[in-house]
């Protein structure tokens, strides 16, 4: 979805602002929100394709005005209530009033160790040989679709050449909605700087995206 | 002092939306109550970071729905207490252990760090062979330093030369290598970077006191898939012959992002602007 996490090429924000000596959190809460969202996340209720797309459909008025962690907490509350964990009304008053799903994995503290080192891999493998080669030229598809997507707006329908045939992951487009995971080919295509900002582009400038097949026509 | 996660350039924008605009605007609209809904709860938020008066205006110029929709996004105006009746509902329900959150903060309080990705890019400083190795499976010659995990399972090292800087982005979200970097700062997370970094790349490494040579090819990576980018910095002159774990030492965080440079030898000794991390 062309929704505001698509930031790219957009302007009027302003400088960076890089801040010396700064703290891992700025508040004891951006720590439990980290905590709980992790924690959350090993319910195994939502893949982590589900949960960008949650945040990327917070309005976006709030989205730009929100901190990173609060992100998270919106979106957090919208899968706690979607998939029957806790609801909004609880939370306002800060009690468990109903009895949740049984999730199919509780974090306790004893397996954070192990949890975090493992992560999540989300490589899988498909039975088709990779569609491009590397060096082969391609075009990125003009798609503005609803749904979730990993093809940002500023590299739609633009020309790029194969670097690197990055291996078989997990299909966003389609995990993000319970569609199965749909494994594709990823691929690095990199663009020259022109040729995705037009003649005003810093010289010299390449970027560079991974793109699932679908993602890609030959030219 | 900054507040938590919230730039200046942001609030400005914040200031530019004007509540009354806003409500001529969707009464303008024929929108149905649910998106409605939605944009109500967008502007709710700008009320409440903005200025509570305003808030109380509009509450007795409109009618109840209204005020139930204040209520209902007031709730992220105080985070504290917001994540803390979060906790406090889960824990109720045996859904999460407070002491695994405890955990979670102190691995990448104390653990998980860009003291990491710093071992990775001294230890390539020094062994061509492993320098090789994290070129052709990045994935594994990290792990082979105790380096894995979360935001790291799908690791690419990308080699600056004199004649390319890389410099790393996501802006789709805020993909960062957890495992050798720990959890990204503000800024990385921020529109301002997510947005021009890939359009306007030495503005930002400006803002960052980075000048490279004209000539200097710059190649962005827009982390838009599970694949997680560490830069290696050049090696600085004047740092040959030292050991490792010396060289850790002038790898900067900003430096394996690409928004820096590895410090030089010299500079270490009297903590230079920008090593903090």
């Amino acid at each position: 979805m062309n929704g505001p996490h698509d930031l790219g090429g957009q302007m009027g924000f302003g400088p960076v602002a890089p801040e010396m000596d700064e703290p891992y959190f700025h508040a004891e809460w951006e720590k439990r929100a980290l905590g709980i969202t992790l924690s959350c996340g090993a319910f195994g209720a939502w893949s982590i394709d589900e949960s960008r797309h949650t945040r990327e459909c917070i309005p976006p008025a709030a989205y730009l005005s929100a901190s990173y962690y609060e992100i998270w907490i919106r979106a957090l509350e919208a899968l706690l209530e979607r998939h029957g964990f806790a609801s909004p009304t609880e939370i306002d008053e800060g009690r468990a009033r109903v009895e949740p799903v049984k999730p199919k994995r509780i974090l306790t503290a004893d397996k954070v160790d192990a949890v975090l080192a493992k992560g999540g891999p989300c490589d899988r493998p498909v039975e088709t040989p990779p569609f491009f080669v590397v060096g082969q030229k391609v075009r990125t598809i003009n798609e503005h679709p609803l749904h979730h997507t990993r093809l940002p707006r500023y590299a739609r329908d633009k020309i790029g050449v194969v670097e690197a045939v990055q291996g078989s992951f997990v299909f966003p487009d389609y995990n993000a909605h319970g569609r199965g995971e749909n494994p594709q080919w990823v691929y690095t295509v990199v663009f020259e700087g022109r040729d995705i900002w037009g003649r005003g582009s810093a010289p010299g400038l390449q970027v560079s995206i991974d793109a699932w097949e679908s993602y890609l026509e030959p030219v | 002092m900054r507040q938590y996660g919230v730039t200046s350039p942001i609030k400005i924008k914040r200031d530019s939306i004007n509540c009354t605009n806003w409500y001529l605007f969707k009464n303008l609209l024929m929108i149905d109550s649910a998106e409605k809904r939605r944009l109500e709860n967008s502007q709710v938020t700008m009320h409440i970071i903005d200025d509570h008066h305003h808030e109380h205006e509009h509450e007795h110029e409109h009618e109840h729905e209204h005020e139930h929709e204040h209520h209902h996004d007031n709730r992220y105006s105080d985070m504290e207490a917001r994540v803390r009746a979060l906790e406090t509902v889960l824990t109720e329900k045996g859904l999460i252990d407070p002491a695994a959150i405890d955990a979670i903060v102190e691995t990448y309080e104390t653990k998980v760090g860009p003291r990491n990705g710093a071992q990775v890019v001294a230890r390539a400083w020094v062994d061509a062979e492993f320098a090789d190795w994290l070129k052709r499976d990045a994935t594994a010659a990290i792990a082979s330093l105790g380096f894995t995990g979360r935001q790291g399972e799908h690791m690419r090292a990308v080699f600056n030369t004199p004649d390319t800087h890389n410099l790393v982005v996501c802006t789709l979200c805020s993909c960062y290598p957890w495992s050798v970097l720990g959890l990204p700062p503000v800024w990385y997370k921020a529109p301002a970077y997510r947005s021009r970094a890939v359009m306007d790349p030495r503005g930002v490494l400006a803002e960052f006191d980075v000048v490279l040579p004209e000539a200097t090819k710059i190649r962005i990576w827009d982390s838009t898939a599970e694949l997680r980018y560490l830069v290696i910095p050049m090696q600085p002159v004047g740092s040959e012959g030292m050991d490792v774990e010396q060289l850790a030492d002038l790898v900067t965080r900003d430096s394996m992002i690409g928004t820096g440079l590895a410090l030089s030898p010299q500079a270490t000794s009297c903590a230079p602007e920008g090593s903090s991390q």
